[in-house]
């Protein structure tokens, strides 16, 4: 770690943590390498693939697009955190049953950015509202179309569970 | 690839953040969603970054004496859901979603987008169409800079190496604006291949003012001054002949196809020229 190292305190998944970091250690970077959360993975590291989608603060980012030093004080959540409370279980398991992914490498942002735009739409969004809210998160395995049957299929159970 | 070291300071106040670009090599970090690209390909290895999201009063949204104030630090999420913005600034709100994707938008700051000046974005464009208004605070103090002053080259603008631009100045939208947004990309949210962000104001059955900025066509944001006069008289046909525009070829597509759809991006905006705004 370079002399720049800074420390920071963040609540990664429920659990807080206080830690040196190297101010060009990146957030994806910092979960994989540094606390182990390997669901979050690492593409383009330029902002394109969205492999790196987590959430801090509430809030999809690119993992890649921010720094880990960044996060201080922050809530960040990663797919390990989203499975873990049950709250992506459903679209996990369309995902699984709809054949949305093959290898698996988009997955864990597929699912978080999908998780994203369910929890902030009233209603069941169009499939072109799906596709415009995972234009972000390349997938080179399905052609998409399972992945947004798996999301919409997803949003109209959540939907008719609402009534 | 990984960023070069660098040291990493979180400035508590404007003058803190004018005060340590002073100090050499150093950056600002806003939303950094172009930054940490460059860092992460190593376009780019400043010494320090400056962190200026903790500076309290940059990122409000308000209308006042007819202008509607952006300041720099206002995400692209929080523009592209404001009342304010839907209301009196609508050529924004129509260029908001074709900036990135959400996750980018949630990050990705107004003036980030304005200092950045990357000649392919949505922002700057629309700054220029709209004939909008740059401050900026440097050693000096406070400047007010014009969009069309504001864009010099290339990455360039007319902020020195110690301003932090502040926010961003438009004026509110009427009853007469009519704007109009288009552009072709190959996937939704990345950079355009050509864009095209227009104002104008209506005139009887006619348009005045007509301001046609296009984006990814050269180094800054260019306008197209016959076109904008042969569409004042209305005739669109005549305005895509008119287009006094001379794109260099990129890696995305040569010189000659992005003049041939800046005529199609013409003909798509005059048609939305033509309805009100709001």
């Amino acid at each position: 770690m370079s002399d720049h190292a800074v420390e920071v305190s963040m609540i990664v998944n429920g659990e807080r943590l206080r830690q040196r970091v190297d101010p060009r250690r990146t957030l994806v970077d910092f979960l994989r390498e540094d606390l182990a959360l390997t669901g979050s993975h690492v593409g383009c590291e330029h902002g394109v693939c969205g492999a790196c989608t987590v959430r801090v603060n509430g809030e999809i980012v690119r993992g890649c697009l921010m720094l880990a030093v960044q996060c201080d004080g922050a809530e960040v959540e990663t797919i390990e955190g989203l499975s873990d409370s049950g709250e992506v279980a459903d679209l996990q398991s369309a995902f699984e049953q709809r054949n949305a992914l093959q290898c698996g490498f988009c997955t864990p942002g597929m699912i978080t950015a999908a998780q994203d735009l369910l929890k902030r739409s009233a209603r069941v969004p169009s499939r072109d509202a799906i596709r415009n809210h995972l234009s972000g998160n390349y997938c080179r395995c399905t052609g998409y179309h399972a992945i947004v049957d798996a999301v919409e299929a997803v949003a109209q159970q959540r939907a008719s569970g609402r009534k | 690839m990984k960023p070069s070291p660098f040291a990493y300071n979180k400035a508590r106040s404007l003058d803190e953040a004018v005060s340590l670009l002073g100090s050499g090599d150093a950056k600002l970090l806003a939303g950094g969603q172009s930054l940490i690209a460059t860092l992460n390909m190593r376009l780019s290895s400043p010494a320090m970054l400056i962190d200026i999201n903790g500076i309290v009063g940059l990122d409000g949204i308000c209308r006042a004496d007819g202008s509607v104030e952006i300041g720099a630090l206002a995400r692209h999420a929080q523009v592209e859901y404001s009342d304010v913005i839907a209301r009196d600034a609508p050529l924004i709100a129509r260029a908001m979603p074709h900036i990135g994707h959400p996750a980018i938008r949630n990050r990705g700051t107004f003036g980030g987008s304005i200092a950045f000046a990357d000649p392919a974005a949505e922002l700057p464009a629309c700054l220029l169409a709209l004939d909008g208004e740059i401050e900026a605070t440097g050693p000096k103090g406070r400047r007010t800079i014009k969009a069309q002053d504001f864009f010099k080259g290339l990455f360039e603008t007319a902020l020195g190496p110690q301003d932090v631009l502040t926010g961003i100045r438009i004026p509110v939208a009427t009853n007469e604006t009519r704007i109009g947004f288009a552009e072709l990309a190959r996937r939704h949210g990345d950079y355009a291949i050509v864009g095209l962000a227009a104002c104008a104001r209506a005139d009887g059955k006619g348009l005045s003012d007509v301001r046609l900025a296009y984006f990814g066509v050269g180094n800054v944001p260019v306008r197209a001054r016959k076109a904008e006069a042969a569409l004042t008289h209305g005739d669109v046909e005549r305005a895509v002949a008119a287009l006094d525009l001379d794109p260099p070829d990129d890696v995305q597509a040569t010189g000659k196809v992005k003049k041939h759809l800046a005529g199609v991006l013409l003909r798509r905006v005059a048609h939305q020229l033509m309805e009100p705004a709001r």
